[in-house]
């Protein structure tokens, strides 16, 4: 009987610090790495001047594409800005800008202010268009080839890490 | 320079407790008292970490960011006491603040119980010296805050603002007092098992560390809800955030513990139950911080994680754990012993299955997410509702026991005045019904609770009535018992009359509710020294008593890291708080205003204040009896 006790009580710690260290092993947070490789998915927005729409096809003609999610009223966004102006002076690398929910007067602002980063500007006035590409939060960025393969995601504002990071895979 | 000092230090500890653990242990194999040299070795183990502990703090104050750590978390602009604040604020620090506990308790434990077996003493060392060896080792090749960075950063990236709170500064040195003071009757037990010391006195070498980790933890506790009551705006002071939980969970175990020892101390009986508990309460401690810092529950806390960092604690965990259990298997007899059902021995033993149904509530709810997470796939998180429902119906019941458990008698008793308690009961019922006639109606169980709470306050104060009258006071048990009946009826109050009230509100405009109105008067920007402030003034005035109160809520823009952070505005009385915060809506000339308030807080505060207050006069009595 006592043996029993003393085996299942063993058995219980076992077991817990083996989940424990499984779980070690896995990322807790919410994260769209899984999209990586995979194809751009279908989009259509609104260009920011309201003269046009871009989708897709405006990106296959580029090296490489880098489609950043902001907006004015985004504090993390004022910090990943200056990492964005020094990656508008890439050669080949066009920086698609996907203002999310905000107002006009504000999002040019705020560019007028700080600088303009983007080749190409667009608006996601509801968000409905960003959550295609799995954004929920921003500022969110994605890489993606002429292949329209996406390349890499960066969750958050882009740091000095990130810039490097990119600079190396577009060179 | 810093760097070099402060790594020769750390090696230096290390050979200390080396040391110590081989003259330890060659001084049990032969007669006498213990050798001079281990007391020496200690005191001068003790005097180095210190002034290791300070040459990080001196880092901090002269910002040199060659230290990572200091990069990392500090800036030259902060303030000095956030500087010094910052010491501790992280990963890095925290263990080294922790290694300074282990080794000054380890110190403390020899020379304060020289009554005690020589074999039981030296072992107890040669444990926390382990101990020692396992954070010293941890410090050095995981988490060294004296790693240099080169070349040197200009500037530092600055202290988290939230962290930049009196409060939170002392909040992590009283937790860690709790959780690591615990480390030393983890050892005292594995060195009772080991030297067969199981007599009645091996209570008395451990009963005021318990109860001084103990006193400290429920302060830790204390000053972290106040701090999260004040800094997070919402007004709540209780989240049920895993790492709030993991303080928790030791601290159920240290109250069971120094229960039971009352017990052990004065039958002999229990022994293994005690040991049990002084092996688990260290190992809850671990536990809780290979959590947190391991990464692998998601909480509010901002510890930065490192999967390296998880498993050594992790394999740290696991020697504990599997160390006790062999020795405890090992050495476990069974304990026969006749309980009478109505004595003193069975209540503690109730109050014990009480902490323990908390301790494995609690416990399952922090780590279940982990579970379900790493078994199945599914990302589920365990909420108040599920700590609410279990927990407050047994508090009914916790309390009533609470309130009969000190009056009984050791071995046999006899509850003889029967009509008192239904006195007592009608009193609170009455007292409840009260409240109800005055105010408003609430639901059942709050109703309970309340009349439980009552209950418990009035029967220990006719314990104290009586207990001055023969002159046999027990003042801690009373004072302590007594206020947390209080808690509990502050705590049920509070969240019975609490009012809440969201508005859109413009410059100039007058929202109105119930009793009371309130006016956006003006809004203020002002510069301080490491952030903007737009200050808003809104008169909160009670329209029945024309009071009129002026609060202040800020939205704060820090600039070292760049964040954004809401000061509530918090107007604190006895009767009452209200409670204000102000947060701004972007693409509009409204603010958002969330009003609040809240009945009896400042209550809440001091009746765990006096809960400390009775655990620091059986301290102090402790101190005077032996």
């Amino acid at each position: 009987m006592q043996k029993t006790v003393k085996i299942i009580i063993l058995f219980i710690f076992v077991f817990v610090i083996g989940v424990f260290y499984i779980s070690l092993t896995r990322d807790t947070n919410y994260n769209t790495s899984n999209l990586i490789n995979k194809e751009t998915p279908d989009f259509k927005v609104l260009s920011f001047d309201e003269s046009g729409h871009f989708t897709k096809k405006d990106l296959k003609k580029n090296d490489f594409t880098l489609i950043n999610f902001w907006a004015s009223w985004c504090a993390p966004c004022k910090i990943e800005h200056p990492v964005l102006m020094k990656l508008s002076q890439a050669k080949n690398l066009v920086i698609l800008g996907i203002n999310f929910k905000d107002k006009n007067t504000q999002a040019k602002n705020f560019l007028n202010k700080l600088g303009n980063p983007y080749d190409l500007l667009a608006k996601d006035k509801i968000g409905k268009q960003s959550v295609r590409f799995g954004v929920y939060g921003i500022p969110e960025s994605i890489l993606i080839n002429n292949d329209l393969i996406i390349i890499q995601r960066f969750v958050g504002p882009l740091s000095i890490e990130d810039y490097k990071n990119i600079i190396g895979i577009i060179e | 320079m810093l760097s070099n000092l402060g790594n020769a230090l750390l090696f230096l500890n290390v050979i200390l407790s080396l040391s110590i653990i081989y003259i330890a242990n060659r001084n049990m194999k032969i007669s006498g008292g213990i050798d001079k040299n281990v007391f020496q070795l200690s005191l001068i183990q003790s005097t180095s970490i210190i002034i290791c502990f300070f040459v990080l703090i001196a880092a901090f104050i002269i910002s040199d960011f060659s230290l990572i750590t200091v990069y990392q978390n500090s800036h030259s602009s902060k303030p000095l006491f956030y500087k010094i604040a910052g010491t501790w604020g992280n990963h890095e620090g925290s263990l080294l603040l922790w290694a300074i506990i282990l080794t000054i308790f380890s110190f403390l434990f020899l020379i304060f119980n020289k009554e005690h077996p020589k074999k039981f003493r030296l072992l107890t060392l040669i444990t926390q010296n382990i101990l020692i060896l396992g954070f010293l080792f941890f410090i050095l090749f995981n988490s060294n805050p004296f790693s240099p960075i080169s070349p040197t950063p200009l500037e530092g990236l600055g202290l988290n603002p939230i962290l930049q709170d009196p409060a939170l500064a002392i909040h992590p040195p009283l937790l860690y007092v709790g959780f690591v003071g615990s480390s030393i009757y983890f050892s005292a037990a594995i060195a009772s098992l080991i030297s067969n010391y199981s007599e009645k006195s091996f209570s008395q070498s451990i009963k005021n560390w318990v109860l001084i980790s103990w006193i400290f933890q429920t302060l830790g506790i204390l000053v972290g809800s106040i701090w999260a009551y004040y800094e997070l705006g919402w007004g709540g002071f209780w989240f049920w955030d895993p790492v709030e939980n993991a303080s928790l969970l030791p601290w159920f175990a240290m109250t069971a513990l120094f229960h039971s020892l009352i017990v052990f101390e004065k039958r002999n009986l229990f022994y293994f139950w005690v040991i049990t508990l002084c092996l688990m309460t260290f190992t809850l401690s671990v536990t809780g911080t290979f959590l947190v810092r391991s990464g692998i529950l998601n909480s509010v806390h901002t510890f930065a994680s490192d999967p390296a960092r998880g498993v050594y604690i992790l394999l740290f965990l696991s020697v504990m754990i599997f160390g006790s259990i062999f020795l405890l298997f090992k050495k476990y007899k069974r304990e026969n012993y006749y309980l009478n059902r109505n004595s003193k021995e069975t209540f503690i033993l109730v109050n014990n299955w009480f902490m323990m149904f908390y301790l494995i509530t609690v416990l399952l709810g922090t780590i279940y997410p982990i579970f379900t997470d790493a078994l199945t796939d599914n990302k589920i998180s365990v909420g108040p509702p599920f700590y609410n429902t279990i927990i407050f119906p047994v508090v009914i019941i916790f309390l009533l026991f609470m309130a009969l458990g000190p009056k009984a008698k050791w071995i046999k008793n006899k509850f003889d005045n029967i009509k008192i308690y239904l006195l007592i009961v009608f009193g609170a019922v009455s007292l409840n019904l009260t409240i109800i006639f005055f105010f408003k109606s609430y639901s059942m169980l709050s109703n309970f609770i309340i009349i439980s709470a009552l209950f418990l306050i009035m029967s220990s104060l006719m314990d104290l009535i009586k207990a001055l009258k023969k002159n046999k006071l027990d003042l801690s048990r009373i004072i302590s018992h007594t206020s947390f009946g209080f808690l509990v009826l502050f705590i049920g109050l509070n969240d019975i009359f609490s009012i809440e009230k969201d508005y859109n509100i413009k410059l100039g405009e007058t929202k109105k509710f119930e009793s009371y109105s309130i006016k956006l008067q003006n809004l203020d920007l002002k510069n301080y020294k490491n952030y903007q402030a737009v200050i808003g003034k809104l008169e909160i005035k009670n329209l029945k008593s024309n009071q009129i109160n002026i609060l202040n809520p800020e939205i704060r823009i820090y600039d070292k890291p760049k964040t954004l952070t809401y000061e509530a505005a918090i107007k604190t009385s006895l009767i009452k708080d209200y409670y204000l915060t102000m947060s701004n809506i972007d693409r509009s000339d409204y603010y958002n205003i969330k009003f609040q308030k809240k009945p009896l807080m400042a209550w809440i505060w001091i009746s765990v204040i006096m809960i400390v207050a009775g655990g620091f006069i059986r301290l102090f009595n402790n101190a005077k009896n032996s």
